[in-house]
């Protein structure tokens, strides 16, 4: 097992590689003057050799890869063009309320989308079973953004029932915390709910159709102990995928939902580093997501051994 | 045509309807949609494009039937034209990425010293979520169509590349495959006659999801304004110019974001219907 968890890390390093390698050549790769993009419609030559030097682009690519990489692996992701701020220090500005967000969502997403998936599998070809693949196809088909003015339309300026927008740190109360999550979470979330149940069903499906479920029925247990003991217990490696890889939806989504939102994290930061063409930024932002999303997905592998007994490494 | 053919006919458009209802609603809406973009030209009211300080912030009503923007533009008519930038968009980026990733992975999945180069940048290529890396790509170039279409292909590649190459994988080990290599069939002429025809319905299902995907990417990246640019109506943009005011006219997020929604639906209802009906067996565990 051990050796398993070092060969997996190890072999995180080059995905990483790619990513790193791909994330600084784009700067070279893509047709036309990086720095005269970046610099805008109004910059004058001596804005344009600034960026250039700025960004490095007056030196040879692997100097300057190799230079850039160094930082990068020492925890310094450069300097933001438009602030001249350290690329690292914005970002950790901006964690809070990014984690907050996608955490709460990644819980409530796995509490409903779940027990939907069982229940639409108990009750296959049935209303409820319609009902939660409705559900899985419109929320797989209603934008994020979309979604998120209807909830502000309806339960905010309709009902009044929770605010319009913003963040509060949970340091400055629970309640005004929470309350300002529950729409970010639910917009963000819905995608994701689709996709976990759509999965859950499907592996249920799977797993229900097998002799020991009809042995445990047959010998009389209870409905809720064959899911959940039998079948949930034997489904959840696909489940557990899924989870892992839907992250990246959420990823995608915090940007869009904490624009919507008014929300101060680091989308709020990528979708200003766009408007200002800020690319050191917006490189430590997908460095960063990227790592984070490789590492969930390690974890996820991981927790294979524990889910089903018969995975060894 | 006979009047007993006739009825006939109607007796199976009837059965098709009743087997599949949302297949069928998904069809007709995509047509209603693809209707609407190529009739644009006729179907506007007043000039998507003609700014009015006089009219601006209309609520809806008999002349502006979806309300006017803060320029004073007829938001109506800029939402017919928006469609012709999703279902471009949506259908570019479609073909364009399984055309390539069905290049890289039929080349992947049968040449072994390729795979293990080009596989390893694909799984560093998808632990970028797509959303991020189209907007890398845009943040580097100049606004236009074309770009947000070359970006968006960029990120759905590697996927497809997946998809294509598990399928060649599993082809290659099946007796039909081996039976024509060992009859002395050729490198080009055994992927063409015997892999390549067995991956186009995996590819066409695949295809269809990615433009519905790619249709949602754009509207995404117009609203945060890395997309489409701004003198170009599309979906996305109309509700980036209604963001901060959506307080006083909601109409000019609703709207667009309705049109969007019901294009992404009828294109995923028809992924539904085609996945039903090529491939089965992934249809009865779905």
């Amino acid at each position: 097992m051990f050796a398993y968890i070092v060969r997996r890390l190890l072999a995180t390093i080059p995905v990483m590689g790619v990513v790193a390698i791909f994330v600084f050549s784009l700067l070279y790769l893509t047709p036309g003057d990086p720095a005269v993009i970046i610099a805008g419609d109004f910059a004058t030559v001596d804005d344009v050799a600034r960026i250039r030097a700025k960004l490095g682009l007056d030196q040879p690519f692997h100097i300057r890869f190799g230079d850039w990489l160094w930082a990068v692996l020492h925890g310094d992701l450069g300097i933001s063009i438009f602030t001249n701020l350290p690329v690292a220090r914005l970002i950790g500005q901006r964690v809070e309320p990014t984690v907050a967000l996608t955490l709460f969502t990644l819980i409530i997403a796995v509490i409903f989308a779940v027990p939907m998936g069982v229940l639409a599998a108990w009750k296959a070809g049935q209303w409820l079973d319609r009902a939660v693949m409705a559900f899985a196809v419109i929320g797989f088909s209603v934008p994020i953004f979309v979604l998120a003015y209807l909830l502000i339309f309806g339960l905010s300026i309709g009902l009044e029932l929770l605010p319009v927008q913003g963040y509060v740190s949970i340091t400055e109360g629970f309640w005004p915390f929470l309350e300002r999550l529950i729409l970010p979470s639910i917009a963000l979330g819905v995608t994701y709910m689709a996709l976990i149940a759509r999965i859950t069903r499907a592996s249920m499906l799977d797993v229900l159709s097998q002799d020991y479920i009809r042995t445990a029925q047959a010998k009389g247990m209870a409905a809720n102990q064959v899911l959940i003991g039998h079948a949930l217990k034997n489904a959840a490696v696909p489940i557990v995928t899924i989870i892992g890889i839907g992250i990246a939806l959420l990823i995608s989504g915090v940007v869009v939902t904490e624009t919507v939102f008014a929300i101060p994290g680091i989308g709020r930061l990528t979708v200003d580093a766009i408007l200002r063409r800020d690319y050191p930024i917006i490189q430590g932002v997908i460095l960063m997501f990227s790592a984070v999303y490789v590492l969930i997905n390690l974890l996820v592998d991981l927790s294979y051994t524990l889910l089903d007994p018969r995975i060894r490494y | 045509m006979t009047a007993a053919a006739a009825r006939r006919r109607r007796g199976k458009a009837a059965e098709i309807l009743r087997r599949h209802p949302t297949v069928v609603a998904g069809t007709v809406l995509l047509l209603i949609m693809a209707a609407i973009a190529l009739l644009a030209p006729y179907l506007w009211t007043i000039d998507p494009q003609a700014v009015s300080p006089v009219r601006r912030l209309r609520q809806p009503s008999e002349r502006y039937w979806f309300g006017t923007d803060m320029l004073g533009r007829d938001v109506y008519s800029r939402v017919i034209y928006g469609s012709r930038i999703s279902l471009a968009v949506g259908l570019c980026v479609a073909v364009l990425s399984t055309a390539l990733g069905l290049a890289i992975g039929l080349v992947t999945g049968y040449v072994r010293l390729v795979d293990a180069i080009v596989m390893r940048v694909m799984d560093g290529l998808m632990s970028i979520p797509p959303v991020l890396l189209a907007i890398a790509l845009m943040a580097l170039t100049k606004a236009s169509v074309e770009n947000v279409i070359v970006a968006i292909t960029v990120a759905e590649v590697p996927r497809v590349t997946r998809l294509v190459r598990s399928v060649v994988l599993s082809l290659r080990e099946q007796p039909f495959v081996e039976a024509a290599v060992a009859s002395g069939t050729g490198f080009v002429r055994t992927l063409r006659r015997h892999i390549l025809p067995n991956t186009i319905a995996p590819l066409l299902v695949q295809g269809t999801y990615i433009c519905a995907s790619a249709i949602i990417t754009e509207a995404i990246l117009s609203f945060i304004g890395a997309g489409t640019p701004p003198n170009v109506p599309s979906w996305g943009n109309i509700m980036a110019e209604g963001r901060s005011l959506f307080q006083v006219a909601y109409y000019i997020i609703l709207f667009p974001g309705i049109f969007l929604s019901i294009t992404v639906l009828a294109v995923n209802l028809v992924g539904d219907g085609l996945r039903d009906a090529l491939d089965p067996r992934l249809a009865r565990r779905m």
